[in-house]
């Protein structure tokens, strides 16, 4: 079996050549990394959501540090540490409720008493969190008999049976690593049939005889057109060609071995094509907390035109694309800086690029930023594998998929160690 | 668990294929095997010098790890201790699927050797890169490769394929961004053969000569001048093999290549691949040091940039290119340009000024300082009121207050500069003296390198060792203003007139303008064309014979000494003797008028170093020599003019050489004329030329004046 070191390793080494590419891959890689994390660390008799949690948040640290500006990682990192969370706060209610054990979470009580050592800290802190916290709307919707525990800790008191706790918890300590895996499967899981959920809305949105226009390429806008197109709607589609990767002539192409009716223009024509499209369907990088998204070079005047011939800006986005973070945070990294050599051709050029006359210093400077921040009110719409969205709604999907003491993860470990 | 096993039986598999297929090897030269970074590379191999905050030799090995390369071999020669000190502490020597090896020799002086060592290991086998420790590139070598392969099917006398990359040389300066000269190189067009490489072309003479069998066997050929050499080689096995065969191959380029394309017996090839949006280059000067930093800065070398190659939680690259560090100390009122980027741990005082500069870690900068376009390393002290613009300053330096920099210096290791001292341009400065043993013939620079580190043992160069050699032993040199401590070094390679070519200074725009100006009164003179240029083409090349037959008269003079010394000590018959003196003569093209006068000065010589208490005694010896080598100095002496020649020599050697002799001149004489090694009438056409000249110039004719008075009696004689 690999050891889990050389494989967190690796992909670190990946993350920071930058041999990964896409969000979903790297989303998807960073979940089954985790998960064998988990699956490797020896948790301690007490307090094993803790240790859990240490050591995803060490791994997870690394890997934000590898690839700042790949915002997936952290998503992922997250989630992990809040699927952690809950399942713990689950078992812990649930084994409360079952043992009717009340005694140790009294509000009042909280420094523990020498009569209740056994009590692991995790589950007073969890069961203390949960209460101070209003519940999130998926534990509400979801986890009824959950968020019913929670008032029934806080509210119960009494008689303490201390001898079957021992017993309960190797049990317990068992059932949260295999919850806590089970629980990231099914993340692995979203993030594998994201393309599929979003592209289940198509048919939805795309109207007969519309015209789409997007730009670059995008897996998931990709397999939305197409799922449309399957659906016996016809349309046409304008791809903007996305300098300065092109990728656009790759997105084109595929479409037309799909079958689709595609007309490819350049990024600057985009304005003048503008008023004959009805909808601007595009992908995203990553879609920040307030609704601001950060999407490929170009997208934000895409935008703004879509903006003033009022068409609607539509963004897909799989799950693990939420950042629960907003774009003024220190720690978020908006932009990458690529090479130049995209751009213009390196020999061509060398003779603009001396710097031996003159001042020193070369007066041509060549600038590739890879994103464009694109501010939540000139979208529309967002799609995501659980439906459309507002972007004004963003804050609400972030408060179900983490938990508020894992967003800034990097600031409280550095001041930590 | 079930997922987890999969994994492992797939990764099993993977294994095997690994196997099966052979992993891509390289050799890393992680020694330059020139001087040029001198004298910072007395003191610390050129590989880890920081680029842009970063050893070089990391940029390289992450490159290398990147294109697929699994094994690489990093050959360490001078100060090979700190090159495998860093690699074994750095994050390389524990990487899963990229193995770093050293191999160490310290008596290699060349890539020559180098190779013929790693070849003697035996560990490459199969195509490998070859590379050296300080080359900066990003390039895929996947499609190279192939092409390389390929090539190698059809045709196994294809051994190499060479990396060149589009680089316009500028036209006023011929010389290339990176500080190189001019390159020219034929290819095929068509097989991308390699035909022609020629880095040292001489200007002054203004053309190129190609082989006509080029043109006679290849249907195309493209001469270009705007290729750069990226030092990037692909080899097949046989290259290694080749240099053990000639063993006189020392330079990749040099020998190596220009033997490959004169040989055409063994009909090796050595073809190109050209790169065009991806970056290569090596840094061979300070001013290729300059433009690679500055292309490393503006992304070029992506992903090989600070803030991910230095593990990005470290340097965050903010608006307009500026580098910062996360816990930089910056003053308010500082002001950071545009490229800069600065190091951890740095401060930086109130109204600096800082632009296209890169400045290391924990670098203390002080109040109203102003830097341009420097590379400031690791913990240097600058005190208020400093000035640097386009220098060098390596680690420990400390500057004091309102001390100057001017362009192109190069401050090494620990050097203090004193108080409003102003360092003028092109200077380096160094604790360690200026070797004396001077080495200008280019040819054999390397030969210098290790000839530096005998002078200077290694183990001298860590740490306090040094600083402490430079407070008690060498002591505050005024050469830096009170307080100053370091050698300025004088410079001798290159010439004065050259040192703007190479340094880390853009050339002064008034330079370029006479650059300029030389080039349009050569290109007048061209288009006058015929007599005008032609007459000016033959006096100048007169003057280059003088001046070039000066200087051999001189070693040759050298060369008939040694011959003749050993002639006498290993008593060589003297025929042989002859016969080695007119093989001498030949190979240096002298006439025979300066040889015999060699040979009567080497003679005189051997007679004034053989012990003598006396001037009889000297005399005695003077009798005994001549009278041995009469017949060799005979074979030369044909003319009478000749005759004169050795005369005036004898005169030279009485009033510079061997002042002992001037008593004995006419006693000499007249053992001369006795041995009949000079005739009467040389001796008696001497006088007369003499008879004209200065009294200064007649100190031995006076003396021999008798003996000359006797000779005209005794021809007047003869006549009656």
């Amino acid at each position: 079996m690999p050891d889990t070191q050389t494989l967190v390793n690796d992909f670190l080494n990946k993350l920071k050549k930058r041999k990964i590419e896409g969000s979903q891959a790297t989303a998807k890689q960073t979940a089954e990394l985790l998960r064998s994390v988990i699956s490797q660390t020896r948790v301690p008799y007490t307090n094993q959501a803790a240790a859990l949690i240490q050591s995803v948040k060490t791994v997870g640290e690394r890997l934000i540090a590898a690839n700042p500006v790949e915002l997936a990682v952290g998503n992922v990192v997250r989630r992990v540490l809040h699927i952690i969370r809950e399942e713990d706060l689950s078992l812990t209610t649930a084994a409360m409720a079952g043992l009717n054990l009340s005694a140790a979470s009294d509000d009042e009580d909280d420094v523990d008493g020498d009569n209740q050592p056994v009590l692991s800290a995790a589950a007073i802190a969890a069961a203390s969190r949960s209460t101070l916290r209003p519940p999130s709307l998926q534990t509400l919707l979801e986890d009824v008999p959950d968020s019913a525990a929670v008032p029934h800790t806080s509210s119960s008191g009494g008689d303490s049976e201390g001898k079957s706790k021992s017993a309960d918890k190797s049990s317990r300590s068992r059932k949260l690593k295999h919850d806590v895996i089970e629980a990231v499967n099914e993340l692995i899981q979203d993030i594998n049939t994201c393309h599929e959920q979003i592209a289940e809305q198509a048919v939805e949105h795309i109207h007969q005889n519309e015209v789409i226009l997007t730009l670059g390429s995008s897996r998931t806008v990709l397999e939305f057109l197409c799922a449309a197109k399957e659906k016996k709607r016809s349309f046409r589609v304008f791809v903007a060609e996305g300098a300065p990767r092109y990728q656009g002539h790759l997105l084109a192409k595929e479409l037309v071995t799909r079958g689709l009716q595609t007309t490819l223009i350049t990024d600057s024509a985009v304005f003048a094509m503008i008023s004959r499209v009805n909808m601007v369907i595009v992908g995203a990088h990553a879609v920040m907390a307030n609704g601001g998204v950060i999407a490929p070079v170009g997208l934000n005047m895409v935008a703004l035109a879509a903006q003033k011939h009022a068409v609607p800006f539509v963004v897909l986005a799989g799950s693990h694309k939420l950042c629960p973070l907003y774009p003024h945070h220190p720690e978020v990294l908006l932009n990458e800086l690529r090479s130049p050599s995209e751009l213009l051709d390196f020999g061509e050029f060398s003779d603009c690029l001396d710097f031996g006359s003159g001042i020193g210093a070369p007066l041509l400077h060549v600038v590739n930023p890879t994103f464009d921040y694109v501010p939540p009110k000139l979208v529309s719409l967002f799609i995501t594998d659980t439906g459309g969205h507002n972007p004004s709604y963003m804050y609400r999907l972030i408060a179900d998929y983490y938990s508020a003491d894992d967003l800034v993860l990097q600031r409280r470990a550095t001041s930590g160690n | 668990m079930g997922a987890q096993k999969k994994g492992a039986t797939a990764r099993v598999s993977e294994d095997s294929e690994v196997v099966a297929h052979h992993p891509l090897q390289a050799i890393l030269l992680a020694d330059s095997f020139t001087t040029k970074f001198r004298p910072i590379t007395l003191e610390r191999p050129r590989v880890l010098l920081p680029l842009v905050n970063i050893p070089m030799i990391d940029y390289t090995l992450a490159w290398l790890e990147s294109a697929g390369v699994e094994e690489v071999f990093v050959f360490c020669c001078a100060h090979s201790k700190q090159v495998i000190g860093y690699l074994g502490s750095s994050e390389w020597s524990s990487k899963p699927d990229f193995s770093v090896t050293t191999i160490e020799a310290n008596d290699s002086i060349s890539a020559g050797d180098a190779l013929r060592l790693i070849y003697e290991r035996q560990v490459i086998d199969g195509d490998f890169v070859l590379i050296s420790g300080d080359t900066v590139s990003n390039m895929s070598l996947t499609q190279a490769l192939e092409e390389h392969k390929e090539r190698r099917k059809r045709d196994a006398n294809a051994i190499m394929t060479m990396v060149v990359q589009q680089s316009k040389p500028s036209p006023i300066t011929q010389q290339s961004r990176l500080g190189t000269d001019e390159l020219f190189m034929a290819i095929n067009p068509d097989t991308k053969q390699l035909l022609y490489y020629e880095d040292k072309a001489e200007y002054s003479k203004g053309f190129i000569s190609l082989d006509k069998t080029l043109i006679a066997d290849n249907p195309s050929i493209i001469l270009h001048n705007d290729k750069q050499d990226c030092y990037i080689d692909i080899c097949s096995e046989e290259v290694l093999s080749l240099f053990t065969d000639n063993f006189d191959y020392q330079h990749l380029r040099r020998h190596f290549v220009k033997g490959l394309l004169v040989d055409d017996i063994m009909g090796y090839k050595i073809f190109t691949h050209e790169i065009h949006s991806s970056y290569a280059a090596r840094i061979d000067n300070f001013r290729s040091y300059d433009t690679i930093s500055k292309d490393i800065i503006q992304r070029w070398t992506y992903p090989f940039v600070p803030d991910i190659l230095c593990g990005s939680s470290a340097i965050k690259l903010e608006r307009q290119g500026i580098y910062r560090a996360s816990d930089v100390t910056l003053s308010r009122s500082a002001q950071v340009g545009s490229f800069t980027v600065i190091g951890q741990g740095t401060t930086i005082g109130n109204n600096t000024k800082i632009s296209h500069s890169v400045i290391g870690e924990g670098c203390s900068i002080g109040s109203n300082v102003t830097i341009e376009g420097s590379y400031i390393w690791n913990d240097v002290t600058i005190e208020d009121g400093c000035k640097l613009s386009h220098a060098i300053v390596c680690d420990g330096v400390t500057m004091k207050l309102g001390a100057v920099l001017e362009p192109g210096v190069v401050l090494s290791f620990k050097v203090v500069v004193g108080e409003q001292f102003v360092v003028p341009a092109y200077s380096m400065v160094s604790l360690i003296q200026q070797p004396t043993q001077q080495d200008s013939d280019e040819e054999l620079e390397y030969a210098d390198n290790s000839s530096g580190i005998v002078e200077v043992p290694s183990d001298k160069l860590n740490g306090e060792i040094s600083s402490d050699l430079s407070n008690t032993q060498y002591g505050p040199t005024p050469e830096l203003g009170t307080g100053g401590v370091g050698y300025i070094w004088s410079i001798f390679e290159g010439g004065h007139d050259e040192e703007w070519r190479h340094s880390v200074a853009p050339i002064p725009t008034d330079k370029l303008a006479k650059i300029m100006l030389d080039k349009d009164e050569d290109e007048e003179l061209l288009t006058q064309g015929g007599n005008a240029l032609v007459e000016e083409l033959k006096s100048d090349s007169e003057d280059d014979d003088n001046e070039g037959s000066r200087d051999d008269y001189a070693s040759f003079e050298k060369e008939v000494e040694a011959t003749f010394l050993r002639a006498v000590h290993e008593n060589v018959k003297v025929d042989h003797a002859v016969l080695e003196m007119n093989g001498l003569r030949l190979s240096y093209n002298i006439a025979a008028v300066d040889c015999a006068a060699a040979i009567f000065y080497s003679m005189m010589k051997l007679a004034v170093e053989s012990s003598h208490s006396s001037a009889s005694e000297l005399h005695r010896n003077a009798v005994e020599v001549i009278t041995t080598w009469q017949k060799l100095l005979k074979s030369f002496l044909h003319d009478i003019d000749e005759e004169i020649e050795v005369i005036l020599k004898f005169e030279e050697i009485c009033l510079e050489s061997a002042k002992e002799f001037s008593p004995l001149f006419p006693q000499i004489l007249h053992l001369l004329y006795d041995k009949e090694i000079l005739q009467e009438d040389a001796i008696l056409r001497w006088a007369d030329e003499k008879e004209g000249a200065d009294e200064s110039d007649k100190v031995f004719l006076k003396r021999s004046e008798k003996f000359i008075q006797w000779l005209r009696e005794a021809e007047e004689e003869e006549e009656d």
